[in-house]
């Protein structure tokens, strides 16, 4: 028997894949985009508020901020999926009956607004406090000082690690399966995972992988595109017969910040 | 530059928590006139700027232009007759320069699109730059990003401009073509609060030199005075390390 047919067979058996390809198109990759985007809304929403109380002034603020921050990056995702998904089943019991769906949502949301809000809270922090100033020299308001000024530049620098952070919670969507799903909420992973085992050929979790990589792999093309474009302006707008790419470093804010 | 104001600092005070920063400090201005402020880096230079267009409020003492009190104006509203410009030339560089300058004319100054257009093309073409228009700043040298600045700052009709240490961030080389865009407005009757290190400047341009020195003003005067015949045995000092 030769051990480079059996390598071959085990993952690129393409009667395998063809078996689970309508399952997971029709299931498993509706339901990992539902897990990961509504997670991401959720998480971001909840990061804007952490990264708001994160700077804050106040210490009854700041402190629950840091604490959450440092208690749900610093636990495996695995643990805090368990963890919420087990440990407040009971009371989603009451709310929406014997469902670990929304727990799961949950579960990543939390883990992405630790992540999500401490970049945010980079982002705001990192555009120099004298572009403030200086808007607010030209007789700005605070408000439109913050909405012209500040807040462009910041999403503009964090935007690469917030989509970086997509690309991570819709990896860690797989880890829902825990929870025990229902056959029809099933993502690509579990689904993948379910053919390999019935069939004992791993080609089923291969064709999953490949589902992963369309995802993420656009994404961070996308994001590197977007990056680009709100650094130096419409392609009509740039500087005729500049090279873009030669003129990062030179930028106040470019990644890595500035030099001052 | 009709519209220019005196400028006059009373006794102004003001504590970063426990530390002075300023002590009481005195200066005129007269209407169309030049003041540089020399010092030590320390002394109080940039705060002191900083008072006059309420970015940092004084703990006490006065503000005043034409004779009048600003403390209790709407300092959005004090902001838009005092032009400022830094060091860092602190253009926004997420727009271009055309939108550097139209910004503020749009927002307050409430022009509409053309006519913010237009006005912020003349100011660039004042300062040599209407041809950088649509570049964005970080396409600039930094003399040219400071000459967009001042343009930015003169598209708002200023009474008053305020310069800390314009020239300090830039190579040698470009030095010169901001300092005489300076000159040339100085010599145009707009009054000015100069921070400089540049004492040559100073010494031929300003119409009062004021020597700060660890929160107060130790000596002003005019140019020849304080460069030929400085009283005070610190400005002495420190003129025989920066000359």
């Amino acid at each position: 028997m030769d051990p480079l047919r059996t390598l071959w067979e085990t993952f690129f058996d393409w009667e395998s894949m063809r078996e689970a390809l309508p399952e997971m198109i029709t299931v498993g990759l509706p339901n990992t985009l539902i897990l990961a985007v509504t997670a991401a809304l959720l998480g971001s929403a909840l990061g804007i508020v952490l990264a708001v109380a994160g700077i804050s002034r106040t210490r009854w603020l700041r402190w629950p901020a840091r604490v959450y921050t440092d208690v749900f990056r610093g636990l495996p995702a695995a643990a805090t999926i368990l963890l919420i998904g087990v440990g407040l089943a009971p009371l989603g019991m009451q709310v929406w009956g014997p469902n670990p769906y929304p727990l799961g949502i949950l579960a990543l949301s939390l883990i992405a607004a630790a992540y999500i809000g401490e970049i945010f809270r980079s982002g705001i922090q990192s555009v120099e406090a004298t572009q403030l100033e200086a808007a607010r020299a030209l007789g700005l308001s605070w408000g439109e000082a913050m909405r012209m000024v500040v807040i462009p530049q910041g999403i503009r620098r964090i935007l690469p690690a917030w989509v970086n952070q997509l690309i991570a919670l819709i990896k860690d969507s797989s880890l829902v399966y825990f929870l025990g799903l229902l056959a029809s909420q099933r993502e690509l992973f579990r689904i993948g995972q379910d053919y390999a085992a019935n069939t004992g050929n791993q080609s089923a979790l291969l064709l999953a992988g490949l589902f992963y990589l369309a995802l993420t792999v656009p994404l961070t093309h996308v994001v590197n595109w977007i990056d680009r474009r709100l650094r130096h302006g419409r392609p009509a707008t740039a500087a005729a017969g500049d090279d873009p790419d030669d003129l990062d470093l030179a930028l106040p804010g470019a990644a890595g910040g500035n030099q001052r | 530059m009709s519209s220019s104001v005196s400028l006059s600092l009373r006794d102004v005070h003001l504590a970063f928590g426990r530390h002075q920063v300023l002590r009481g400090v005195d200066l005129d201005v007269a209407r169309g006139a030049t003041a540089c402020v020399i010092g030590p880096s320390g002394s109080g230079k940039s705060t002191l700027l900083r008072t006059v267009n309420r970015l940092l409020e004084p703990d006490r003492g006065d503000v005043l232009l034409d004779g009048r009190s600003v403390l209790r104006d709407d300092p959005d509203a004090l902001r838009q007759r005092i032009g400022m410009v830094f060091q860092q030339f602190n253009l926004f560089p997420h727009m271009s320069v055309l939108r550097n300058i139209t910004l503020a004319l749009r927002r307050i100054r409430k022009l509409g699109e053309d006519e913010a257009v237009a006005v912020a093309r003349e100011h660039l073409d004042r300062v040599g730059l209407v041809a950088k228009a649509d570049a964005r700043p970080a396409h600039l040298s930094g003399g040219q990003q400071q000459r967009v600045a001042i343009a930015r700052a003169l598209a708002m009709q200023p009474q008053v401009m305020l310069f800390d240490e314009a020239t300090s961030a830039l190579d040698p080389e470009l030095v010169k073509g901001v300092l005489a865009l300076m000159a040339d407005l100085s010599t145009q009757g707009m009054t000015m609060v100069v921070v400089t290190h540049e004492m040559g400047f100073a010494r031929e341009v300003a119409d009062t030199v004021a020597f700060m020195d660890a929160g107060v003003v130790l000596e002003a005067g005019e140019p020849t005075a304080i460069f030929e015949s400085a009283a005070h045995p610190r400005l002495r000092r420190f003129l025989s390390q920066v000359l």
